[in-house]
């Protein structure tokens, strides 16, 4: 200040000479509030009114650091371009000017060519201090220095001036915008954000926390409950925090939505600031944890199936090992490389050695079912184009080191994709199998034999068969050919046998006249030998019909001891004849039979007839028996006659046979009669019994079935 | 041996044989007991004697040469004017298929050789009676 005072006491001295200009530029510089316009008008100022012949002023840009020119008049652009310069150059007279305390002239100074002339440089504006100097104010000639140094404080000072006026509108609306910046961010927050007092009361909020505390006029009424209850809610939650005041705090806070009146649970974050000026307030910051605490819920409930399908899977997996292990066959799981996987206990005793270390011959046979194993896997890759594949593998037990053959079964387990994740192979030993398939071709060989004898056996039967059929339709012929003979015999031996019965009959009727005696006891001989000859031939005849099976058998009830007493007065004359006594033994009741009536008569007849025939004196006797029992009825014939040698009691049965000759020349008759009633008995399912003692007498019994044939 | 009532005519008897003493001695037999007796030795005479003298009776011997008696009594049986005449069959052949094709044949009755000349009689005057039972009712002793 003491510098400046020769100056102003100079400038002081001549300003009522220029008074009117000095008027012109301070009202130039009042009316502007730009410093650049301020500038010129002062250099244009000091070229019309100053006596300055080159004028320039610079100003320095805080920013940049440098010294720039903002007008000029009357200089050239090189020197303008020099005046640009960096103010941390402290030898440059200009910056040497710029803090000092006078004007500097730069003539005395060792200045830039461009400058050394008698410019003279006034820091803007001179009275201040250095740091509050805004630039400098360079004139020409040096003579013009008063009205230079007083438009040089004028500038100066209404620069000084004007950027202070900048700075501090440039601050406020610095502050105006961080301000701005701040909220902004407060309200991008997704957080509900408060700035209160201690008490609750708001002083700062965003707008998802106006959202949820505070209403205006004209909403609903819910909302404005809504959000009086948040409000309650929220400053009970931070009286409650206040008491313990040990830095933020974590709490949930359950509020209302106002706009869907759901539940929200909030989790609170508030911690207390203090303010110099506002006093303590409190910062809270809400996070809404509703849906949080909902995922947090169905993360829990995930976690929990998910341990149940653990425990599942763990469960179903052991089943399956459980299974796979129970199995009796070798189970093996590979993967598409032939590598085991898994294999059940059955698949380890052939694919892993024992532990027995003495057994090399063991270990041997395994490497070698390894190497089998592995070569029928890739079988499987090779020629497998489905899913399964069946392979037999010649294996070896390794604890016995016999050979077992085993069938292989292997199938391909697929992703989703396609690919083979697995191979699952079942084997299954073959051994007995093979065996039995041995003892099957031994066993069909054997059956080959035995059927091929069969068939040679069989074919020799039906030769013979052939042959024995052959015959039998011989015979057959043959047998027809003797009955056919036989009849025709019979028909023969009966035309003359008629006549000569025929002719006797009528000789002893006295047809051709009464004959002597004599003649009618010869012809009476003729009559009876005839009537033999026509039994014989009826006795043959019978027994070729029976042979021919031309004897029919007709069955039908009847009573036995009615058929008894109509044989006894057949033989009437025969009994009166011989003078025998007869007797019956008949059972009560009506004794019923089933059988042939006619032929029962003819063989019980044929007995009683030889009974009277081979008993000279004594008696003849028929009884009937019913043996319930066993179903029979016997007709015995007992005669006090003759009698039968034990040893010709089987003879006395065959054909044309009596006991023996002299009997067929003393009793005549064929001796076809026994054979014949033989023959019949068989034919109604019966039988002749003979009991005899020679001179005491015979009983023959024909035993029958009572209820007919076949029963 | 009862004869015919006199005040009626002899019944007339065919008697059909082809061996010579059977048939003669029948013949005889038959004339002595009261019938006109004709006589033939195969079947188509038996027809011919039958459609001439139409008997009131025949006796009809089956195995015949010519014609044999079945035949024969088949004709007669379809002829309207002699299948009235009752044909009694008599045969030598005994086995039980002759009288099942006898009577077949048409036969009335049947009889099996050897026949005595009385059995004869009793028979055909059996069935001459049988025949005209609203006639007469006599029936003689055998």
């Amino acid at each position: 200040m003491a510098a400046a005072v020769p100056t102003q006491a100079r400038s002081g001295a001549e300003a009522p000479r220029d008074a009117a200009a000095r008027l012109a530029l301070v009202e130039l510089l009042l009316f502007s509030d730009d410093a650049e316009e301020c500038a010129r008008a002062t250099v244009d100022w000091l070229a019309e009114r100053g006596g300055a012949r080159k004028s320039i002023c610079a100003l320095i840009d805080a920013e940049s650091g440098t010294l720039k020119h903002v007008a000029a008049a009357g200089v050239s652009d090189g020197q303008i371009e020099s005046l640009h310069l960096a103010l941390e150059a402290p030898d440059h007279p200009l910056v040497f000017a710029l803090a000092g305390r006078e004007p500097v002239s730069l003539g005395e100074r060792r200045a830039p060519d461009s400058w050394r002339s008698d410019f003279l440089a006034i820091p803007l504006p001179l009275s201040e201090a250095r740091e509050a100097r805004q630039g400098l104010l360079l004139v020409s000639p040096a003579r013009c220095e008063p009205e230079a140094r007083w438009a040089a404080e004028m500038l100066g000072q209404k620069i000084a001036r004007l950027r202070a006026a900048a700075a501090t509108a440039e601050s406020a609306h610095k502050v105006q915008r961080e301000r701005e910046l701040l909220l902004n961010i407060v309200n991008a927050s997704p957080d509900p954000i408060l700035l209160t007092d201690p008490e609750g009361r708001m002083i700062i909020s965003n707008a998802r926390a106006d959202a949820l505390f505070s209403s205006k006029e004209g909403e609903s009424e819910g909302r404005h409950r809504a959000v009086t209850l948040n409000n309650m809610m929220f400053s009970a939650a931070l009286s409650r925090q206040a008491i313990d005041e040990s830095g933020a705090v974590r709490r949930e806070l359950l509020l209302v939505s106002p706009s869907e009146g759901s539940d929200l649970l909030f989790e609170l974050l508030s911690s207390v600031v203090q303010h110099p000026r506002e006093g303590t307030c409190v910062v809270s910051i809400l996070r809404n944890v509703t849906d949080l605490r909902a995922a947090t819920e169905q993360i829990e409930e995930n976690y929990r199936r998910l341990r149940l399908a653990e425990a599942d899977v763990r469960a179903e997996r052991d089943r399956l090992d459980l299974i796979i292990d129970s199995a009796a066959d070798p189970i093996l799981v590979t993967d598409s490389s032939g590598k085991i996987l898994l294999m059940n206990s059955p698949a380890e005793r052939l694919f892993t050695a024992p532990d027995l270390d003495e057994r090399a011959e063991a270990e041997r046979a395994v490497r070698s079912n390894d190497a089998h194993f592995s070569s029928f896997i890739s079988n499987l890759f090779l020629t497998g184009s489905g899913l399964r594949w069946r392979g037999e593998i010649p294996l070896t037990d390794p604890s016995t080191l016999q050979p077992l053959p085993v069938e292989a079964v292997a199938g391909k387990v697929m992703s989703e994709h396609g690919e083979v994740t697995a191979v699952v192979t079942i084997l299954h030993d073959r051994t007995e199998a093979i065996e039995k398939a041995r003892l099957y071709e031994q066993l069909k060989a054997a059956s080959e034999q035995l059927e091929e004898k069969v068939r040679e056996a069989t074919a020799e039967l039906v030769r013979r068969n052939e042959l024995l059929q052959r015959q039998h339709l011989e015979l057959e012929q043959a047998s027809q050919l003797k009955s056919q003979f036989l009849a025709n015999m019979s028909h023969e031996f009966r035309t003359p046998l008629n006549a000569i019965l025929g002719y006797t009959s009528m000789l002893l009727q006295g047809v051709s006249g009464d004959l002597a005696a004599p003649q009618k006891n010869k012809m009476l001989r003729v009559d009876s030998n005839a009537r033999h000859l026509l039994s014989i031939i009826n006795d043959i005849l019978d027994i070729s019909r029976i042979e021919a099976g031309k004897m029919p058998l007709h069955l039908e009830e009847f009573e036995m001891p009615a058929l008894v007493a109509e044989l006894l007065a057949e033989v009437e004359p025969l009994i009166q004849k011989s003078r025998l006594q007869t007797l019956t033994d008949l059972p009560p009741g009506t004794a019923l039979v089933v059988s042939d009536r006619q032929k029962v008569k003819q063989i019980v007849l044929n007995l009683l007839t030889n009974a009277i025939k081979f008993t000279p004196h004594g008696q003849v006797k028929v009884m009937v028996r019913e043996d319930e029992r066993g179903g029979e009825v016997n007709i015995a014939v007992e005669d006090t006659g003759i009698g039968i040698a034990p040893q010709d009691q089987d003879k006395v049965f065959e054909d044309f046979r009596q006991a023996d000759d002299s009997v067929t020349r003393e009793y005549g008759g064929a001796g076809l009669g026994l054979a014949i009633c033989r023959r019949l008995a068989k034919m109604l399912d019966g039988r002749i019994e003979l009991q005899s003692r020679l001179e005491r007498g015979s009983t023959f019994t024909l035993v029958i079935p009572r209820k007919g044939k076949g029963r | 041996m009862s004869t015919i009532a006199p005040s009626t005519r002899r019944p007339i008897v065919l008697v059909v044989d082809d061996f010579a003493d059977n048939r003669e001695m029948y013949s005889e037999y038959l004339s002595f007991a009261g019938y006109d007796v004709i006589e033939a030795r195969n079947g188509l005479e038996a027809i011919d004697a039958a459609q001439k003298r139409l008997p009131d009776i025949i006796i009809m011997d089956l195995s015949l040469p010519v014609m044999d008696g079945w035949e024969a009594t088949r004709r007669l049986k379809a002829d309207e004017r002699t299948r009235r005449i009752p044909v009694v069959a008599l045969t030598g052949h005994a086995l039980a298929g002759h009288s099942k094709g006898a009577q077949e044949a048409g036969c009335d009755s049947f009889l099996a050789k050897p026949c005595l000349p009385d059995q004869l009689v009793a028979e055909i005057r059996r069935m001459l009676e049988s025949g005209k039972a609203a006639v007469t009712t006599t029936k003689g002793a055998s």
